[in-house]
């Protein structure tokens, strides 16, 4: 089951302390389903992330959405992965690649309380999201 | 480092040379415990780099005029303070890098290029920062030698035996290994290594990042052949660093980098090289930063190292105690003699998560491989939390570590 979105602007809109906000983000990342040991595979890590981050991608040819499956080794991360995914799972590729990605992370006030390095690593998942959005516009 | 009692005198001292360092003084936000990573620098190193540039800057060496001479005599003179502090021969053994990484590369791009033959080994240990291994990973595959590391123990020492037992196929030419680990605080007994490793024909290199800010290092007692170290790490600024060389080795080895200040003469056809240490020193060096490390050295050398070492000591002993007292928590790297450095992992948490709850509660932790990847792959986890020490963190540091460390865990 994966996150709503307005449910989570919602939330994040509550929120005053900082500990408010990392106790729903991992949370987030706690409901978000594991990906089976088998598919944490060398090839479906995503470059850039400083916390191990797999992602598995899938195209419902039917529905022309894209199923994302991504997992990290990490609590925060998970979070995060949550997020993004609560905007782009089982969307169309023209829907992916329209979505302000920044624009919500704006919104929630995510990149200024993430290191730069973290915050780079979570601009790497969604340029790589992107690029499969894109190669099946291309395909 | 072996806990001696700090006394109520010594301790109240320490807390008055938090006021030594504007950054740790201004900053009382941040519990700033990434001090292996880099120091923060004391009021008198940066006022010496500001003196210098204020009063003195000039280019060295070449210049006929006064200032060149008073640059260059400030420049030689912390070539000099840097020599006496490590009880080098002469300052011409001093060899000024942009710290310890490049002067590991000199000595295995230069000494290594000109000895090393096919079939030999360099011999590391898994301890080591990738700043000792890369290199002679480089220079290996440039002579097509071999690279081999001694074994680490599960406490996180190195294992004697292996030592002994990998110098003993006696194909070992040059054998490099830390002071103090980067990544587990482990103090490797040196000069025992060394003893060896010579006995078995090898040549010695010393990786002293972590060691010189918290020991008086004797390279003649200690008796290695190179020792390298950064002046970031010990209070000094960035950008300088040191390779010290037994004088007949430096003497014997090619220059790696060609430019100005190396030579002695240039035509279009040849050139001949300066002498030592000028030979591995091409292009207008650091001055300034050499100058902020003797600054560094002056101010070390005018505490009390008892008492320094003793604060560090029980700083590390507080924080050794106190984490293990929380649930979950693992403390990774138990040899008996270490730094002033706790690594450790807390169960079901991933150390980045850990690192940023802790970065949330203003505590600057370091978290990750340590850039020691081939260490962490030996124990089997995916880096570490690391809180280190320097001499103006106080046991209240301590307490916010843990009581962070505390409150990360109710979120994980």
């Amino acid at each position: 089951m994966h996150a709503d979105l307005d449910e989570i602007r919602d939330s994040f809109g509550f929120f005053d302390a900082w500990e408010e906000r990392y106790r729903f983000i991992i949370d987030l990342g706690k409901s978000l389903p594991s990906l089976p040991e088998a598919d944490r595979t060398e090839d479906r890590l995503v470059r850039g992330c400083q916390s191990l981050v797999w992602l598995v991608p899938s195209f419902d040819a039917g529905a022309r959405t894209l199923r994302l499956d991504i997992d990290s080794d990490a609590h925060i991360v998970r979070g995060l992965i949550a997020i993004v995914l609560a905007a782009y799972n089982d969307r169309t590729p023209e829907q992916i690649l329209a979505f302000d990605m920044e624009g919500l992370f704006a919104d929630l006030d995510l990149l200024a309380h993430l290191s730069s390095t973290r915050g780079n690593g979570l601009r790497a998942m969604v340029a790589r999201i992107r690029q499969e959005a894109e190669e099946r516009l291309a395909a | 480092m072996n806990r001696p009692s700090s006394t109520t005198a010594a301790v109240a001292d320490i807390a008055r040379l938090r006021a030594d360092f504007p950054l740790i003084q201004g900053r009382d936000d941040v519990v700033y415990l990434d001090n292996a990573a880099t120091t923060q620098k004391p009021r008198a190193v940066l006022d010496a780099v500001r003196a210098y540039y204020e009063t003195t800057n000039a280019n060295v060496h070449r210049g006929v005029h006064q200032l060149s001479d008073a640059a260059t005599d400030a420049f030689e003179g912390a070539r000099a303070r840097v020599a006496r502090r490590i009880n080098a021969a002469a300052p011409s053994e001093i060899v000024w890098t942009r710290g310890t990484t490049e002067a590991i590369n000199l000595v295995a791009r230069s000494y290594g290029g000109s000895v090393l033959r096919p079939g030999d080994r360099v011999l590391v240990t898994e301890l080591e920062h990738h700043s000792n291994i890369v290199p002679w990973q480089m220079a290996c595959e440039r002579a097509g030698a071999t690279l081999a590391a001694a074994a680490v123990t599960p406490e996180g020492a190195l294992d004697l035996d292996d030592f002994e037992a990998q110098l003993g196929r006696g194909d070992v030419r040059i054998a490099a290994f830390g002071h103090v680990s980067n990544a587990l605080g482990t103090v490797h007994p040196v000069a025992d290594l060394v003893a060896l490793a010579r006995a078995a024909g090898a040549t010695t290199l010393v990786d002293g990042a972590q060691a010189m800010a918290h020991y008086p290092v004797d390279v003649r007692a200690l008796d290695c052949d190179f020792y390298a170290f950064s002046g970031h790490k010990m209070y000094a600024p960035t950008g300088i660093g040191v390779l010290y060389g037994r004088e007949a080795l430096l003497e014997a080895m090619p220059p790696w980098q060609g430019g100005g200040e190396m030579i002695e003469e240039v035509t279009i056809e040849a050139t001949t090289y300066a002498g030592l240490p000028f030979r591995f020193e091409a292009g207008t060096p650091n001055i300034a930063g050499a100058i902020g490390l003797a600054a560094a050295i002056d101010y070390l050398e005018a505490l009390d190292p008892r008492a320094v070492g003793g604060h560090e000591g029980e700083l590390l002993h507080r924080a050794t105690a106190g984490l293990q007292q929380v649930e979950g928590v693992r403390i990774v790297g138990t040899a008996p003699d270490k730094g002033p450095l706790v690594s450790f992992l807390m169960d079901g948490a991933h150390p980045h998560d850990l690192g940023t709850l802790l970065d949330r509660q203003g505590i600057a932790v370091r978290t990750g491989h340590h850039c020691a990847m081939p260490l962490m792959q030996r124990l089997g986890i995916p880096g570490t939390v690391r809180a280190s020490f320097a001499l103006y963190n106080s046991t209240a540091d301590v307490e916010r570590l843990v009581a962070g460390v505390q409150k990360a865990r109710s979120f994980l």
